[in-house]
């Protein structure tokens, strides 16, 4: 049994290994990603924003939500280690 | 855990140490329009420094002037402010996240409006990643069992 998940294991590797040489060169300016959305970034971040840094500009503003829930994410990772951890006599 | 810290030398270091880092972090914060940084980055460098602070002078010290109920609070306005910033631009007439209709209460161009708008949302992230980083190593180092009630219990 172990030895048959193995050979899956092998071939299903071998598959995504293979479905990896479609993909564009590392850094390949006329990559579908770079095409589309990037440009319209680089070109327009400065105008729109008045904020030099595209990264700021992407991570707060034009993916604005995302980070919204990557805050409350933290929020709730030490809202759990609070709930968790705890332990807090009533006082009186 | 240290409850109150003793050696001189460690004290004094980070007594000296201390207020720059956070200067750093705020610098961090701020200066994220222009150079690698912002909330995340510049929140947990300012967490950093309250731990440092936590490590070397002790839990008694430190729960004085920031208590564990003061870092919820913290993260929860940090939270907050990003969203009431989100809630202020819809009730300004536009989506939900959209800085540029902040220019109406601003008196500046949309553009600086969104600039400003992303400055905002970054110090309420750094609120909310420094209350958390602080808040998350309050209750391992404590145990969840603040010394003043263990002391009660003896």
């Amino acid at each position: 049994m172990k030895f048959l998940s193995l050979i899956v294991t092998i071939i299903t590797g071998a598959f995504l290994i293979y479905g990896t040489f479609d993909m564009p060169e590392w850094g390949d300016p006329n990559s579908p990603a770079s095409r589309h959305v990037s440009p319209r970034y680089i070109e327009k971040t400065e105008i729109e924003t008045a904020t030099p840094n595209m990264v700021t500009s992407v991570l707060a503003d034009y993916r604005g939500y995302d980070t919204l829930g990557e805050t409350t994410v933290i929020f709730t990772a030490g809202a759990s280690c609070i709930l968790l951890l705890r332990r807090r006599k009533k006082k009186g | 855990m240290i409850i109150r810290g003793e050696d001189i030398i460690i004290k004094t270091i980070s007594r000296v140490l201390v207020p720059f880092i956070q200067l750093y972090a705020l610098y961090v914060i701020m200066h994220g329009h222009y150079s690698p940084g912002g909330g995340f980055q510049g929140g947990v460098i300012l967490g950093a420094s309250m731990v440092l602070l936590f490590i070397t002078h002790g839990y008694a010290e430190v729960n004085r002037k920031f208590s564990e109920n003061i870092a919820v609070l913290f993260s929860s306005i940090g939270v907050l402010i990003y969203s009431g910033i989100g809630f202020l631009c819809l009730l300004l007439l536009g989506n939900y996240l959209d800085y540029s209709k902040l220019y109406k209460i601003l008196s500046v161009d949309p553009a600086h409006a969104r600039s400003l708008g992303i400055l905002g949302v970054e110090i309420g992230v750094g609120f909310a990643v420094m209350a958390v980083m602080f808040s998350i190593f309050f209750d391992i180092s404590t145990g969840g069992v603040s010394p003043d009630d263990e002391e009660e219990a003896e």
